[in-house]
């Protein structure tokens, strides 16, 4: 039987505004694959995003749903989860709504390590904004501000998420669909900052720019790209030139924020 | 056993063709800008247009 | 039986106001001359079960306390100038949205750093029109301790029945004044909740009109699963570019504090009956404008006081009486000119205003408003 996403999605706002290609829409399914195989309540669940294309998400699925500012998300989300630790807070966003604007809240929300599941979805491009360069554009790439080529250098999401002190990060890419649904049921599963990276494209604003003829070539260029954790552990340096790694890339177990907040409320009553 | 079943949601379907790259039984064709079910018998269920549509347009049905 | 008197700082006042208004969630970031309102509440709020949270920055911290309150609790942040600068963005959002918050302003000179240790009273017109675009705003603005915690009370009650920020406002000099302070009863002062529905969920819209201007809202969580966003939104709270549904909300949203403009409003007038002139002032300068108009009438010059409570919205009505009735308005507040600008405006040139500003970090002492008044009478 095919998955019933019609379970979780709003009825009537679908087609979504995502282009032709976009890998938005591939790791939206995984994500709502990776709810339904948690068995999460859609009324104890909020999913909470920025600003950007893949922020607009939330709008589409059927929970509680928060469509904030630019770059506040995992903010906004902190305050949602500290306030009521029971729900299941699920972030959403792009790489510069996360990592540009949203950079503070981000690492601190890492830092915290605040149960909460971050789903990144990197395309290295502003799409909404017509195609500007983020902090994750590779550097020599062409967007509409660098027609000269990017001369900044790139951030590492998953490195920058271990080193705020996010206790799971994980990485995948829109080409991998069923790697998608298992790291972020992983992700949810654990207690703590899960912080599950998702590459993706930006056919329109980012493929026409960078030479990419097709939808279909960056589809593929993600499963060249891509190397298993455990594979790249018995390659070389000269090999893993231009490849990424995926699947789970740290997870540790530590205390979590609300859970440490438990304690202070104990004390501060005198248990 | 029946065959899997193949079915295109076209109000959904915005034409990418990612589906039809990565089928491997050429179950599926371009037709203009939509995509069409055009060799149903090969489907083998493998799934592989279903997970990467990004607009919820194809559904595999099993049984 | 006597009441629990104490002896507090106005910010420590603030802070009791919160939790006796059942504030349940603090979002901050430290701030001089605020902190002491987190430094309270950080102490307070575990104890009854609530929840402190100190934020990476301003922004945060205001985007903390929106998220929290959308789960159904009772929020505040606290800041200054240069914090309320930062907010502005995500005050817009909570306006949009319709999220109750209060947001209290310290405030100290500026622009900028400015004064970190000094009063200030130049955030007034910010409190109005510091985010972008067309919204309402409730700003209230306390003088005294005792007065700062019935104000931030009574802020509460109005986020949570307007749903809508609300920001308190005091200078530097209340909010580091220590003063006698009686504390209310429980029940003695009014405290409000917010409407939440009464449809099945199903039939739930967030931003439903028919009752009334000012929607009942759902708390996450609570089984009424809804959309909340920033973009202009039809009444299911889904956005829309649609001319008319986004007319009409824009103009919603401004119509519910006009309509309620009465109960809003809150003002002290003191000897205004035969004024010739009206000292217009608020906060701290309003106690030295109070000493100089019993100084003014020791000399036979018939001064009076009016003084803003509710600032925003303006209180139009009453001083446009007042300018009609008196030969001349004075207005003494600390900054170059910003709540004159009100004055002048509703009094339509009805009678003579006086403006006295001071940008130093001193306070307005009741010598300058009396050289003031007498030079403009």
């Amino acid at each position: 039987m095919a998955f019933d996403y019609d379970k979780y999605l709003r009825p009537g706002k679908l087609p979504h505004i995502w282009c032709p290609g976009c890998g938005h829409g591939i790791a939206m399914k995984g994500l709502i694959r990776a709810i339904d195989a948690c068995g999460l309540e859609k009324n104890n669940t909020a999913i909470v995003s920025g600003i950007g294309c893949a922020s607009r998400l939330p709008g589409y699925v059927d929970f509680n749903t928060l469509h904030t500012a630019h770059g506040r998300a995992a903010a906004f989300a902190t305050g949602v989860k500290m306030a009521k630790p029971e729900m299941n807070v699920i972030v959403v966003g792009g790489d510069g709504d996360g990592t540009a604007i949203g950079g503070n809240h981000f690492i601190h929300a890492c830092r915290r390590n605040i149960d909460m599941t971050y789903v990144i979805f990197n395309n290295s491009i502003y799409g909404m904004t017509g195609g500007q360069f983020s902090p994750c554009t590779p550097t020599g790439a062409k967007a509409s501000t660098t027609v000269y080529g990017n001369p900044d250098p790139t951030f590492d999401i998953s490195k920058l998420a271990i080193g705020a002190g996010a206790t799971f990060v994980a990485r995948t890419t829109a080409f991998h669909a069923t790697q998608i649904d298992k790291l972020i049921a992983e992700g949810i599963k654990h207690k703590g900052m899960a912080v599950i990276e998702v590459l993706d494209d930006c056919p329109t604003t980012y493929g026409r720019r960078n030479k990419f003829r097709s939808v279909v070539d960056m589809m593929k260029r993600l499963k060249d790209i891509a190397v298993p954790v455990a594979a790249a552990s018995k390659m070389t340096a000269e090999q893993l030139e231009g490849k990424v790694l995926t699947g789970v890339l740290y997870k540790e177990e530590k205390p979590e924020y609300t859970q440490q907040y438990a304690k202070v409320i104990a004390k501060a009553q005198g248990a | 056993m029946s065959s899997p079943r193949v079915e295109v949601i076209e109000r959904y379907c915005k034409g990418c063709s990612i589906c039809v790259e990565f089928c491997p039984t050429k179950v599926l064709e371009m037709d203009a800008f939509l995509v069409k079910v055009a060799k149903p018998e090969a489907c083998i269920a493998c799934m592989q247009c279903e997970l990467r549509c990004p607009d919820f347009a194809i559904k595999v049905f099993k049984d | 039986m006597a009441k629990k008197v104490a002896l507090l700082q106005g910010n420590e006042a603030c802070a009791q106001g919160a939790l006796y208004a059942g504030c349940k969630f603090f979002g901050g970031y430290p701030i001089t001359p605020s902190t002491e309102v987190a430094e309270v509440l950080s102490v307070e709020l575990p104890k009854v079960g609530g929840k402190f949270i100190q934020m990476e920055d301003e922004i945060g911290a205001m985007a903390s306390v929106i998220g929290a309150s959308l789960t159904g609790s009772k929020v505040l942040t606290a800041t200054s100038g240069p914090g309320v600068s930062l907010k502005q963005e995500l005050i817009g959002y909570a306006c949009i949205a319709e999220v109750p918050c209060v947001i209290i302003n310290v405030m100290r000179g500026g622009p900028s750093t400015g004064m970190p240790t000094g009063p200030g009273q130049s955030d007034v017109q910010q409190a109005k029109w510091g985010t972008h675009g067309d919204h309402a705003a409730i700003a209230l603005v306390p003088a005294s301790c005792q007065e700062i915690f019935s104000e931030t009370v009574r802020a509460f009650n109005l986020a949570e029945k307007y749903r809508m920020p609300v920001q308190v406002l005091f200078d530097e000099i209340v909010g580091h004044s220590r003063e006698r302070i009686e504390f209310p009863e429980p029940g003695e002062l009014e405290v409000i909740d917010r409407q939440t529905p009464t449809v099945a969920p199903e039939q739930y819209k967030p931003y439903d009109t028919s009752f009334g201007d000012v929607p009942p809202l759902a708390a996450f969580g609570s089984g009424y699963r809804f959309h909340v966003t920033g973009l202009n939104k039809a009444q299911d709270g889904f956005p829309t570019t649609k001319a008319s549904l986004v007319d009409d909300e824009q103009r919603r949203q401004l119509r519910k504090v006009d309509a309620a403009q009465a109960e809003i409003e809150k003002n002290e007038e003191y000897l205004t009956d035969d004024a010739e002139v009206v000292i217009f002032a608020y906060g701290s300068t309003s106690r030295s404008a109070r000493y100089a108009v019993n100084e003014l009438r020791k000399e036979g010059i018939k001064a009076g006081l009016f003084r803003p409570i509710t600032l925003w919205p303006f209180p139009e009505k009453r001083v446009a009486e007042l300018a009609k009735k008196a030969k001349a308005i004075v207005v003494p507040e600390m900054n170059l000119g910003q709540m004159v600008l009100e004055v002048e405006r509703v009094a339509k040139g009805d009678c003579k205003i006086g403006f006295l500003g001071r940008v130093d970090g001193e306070p307005i002492n009741p010598g300058q408003i009396i050289a003031k008044v007498k030079e403009v009478k």
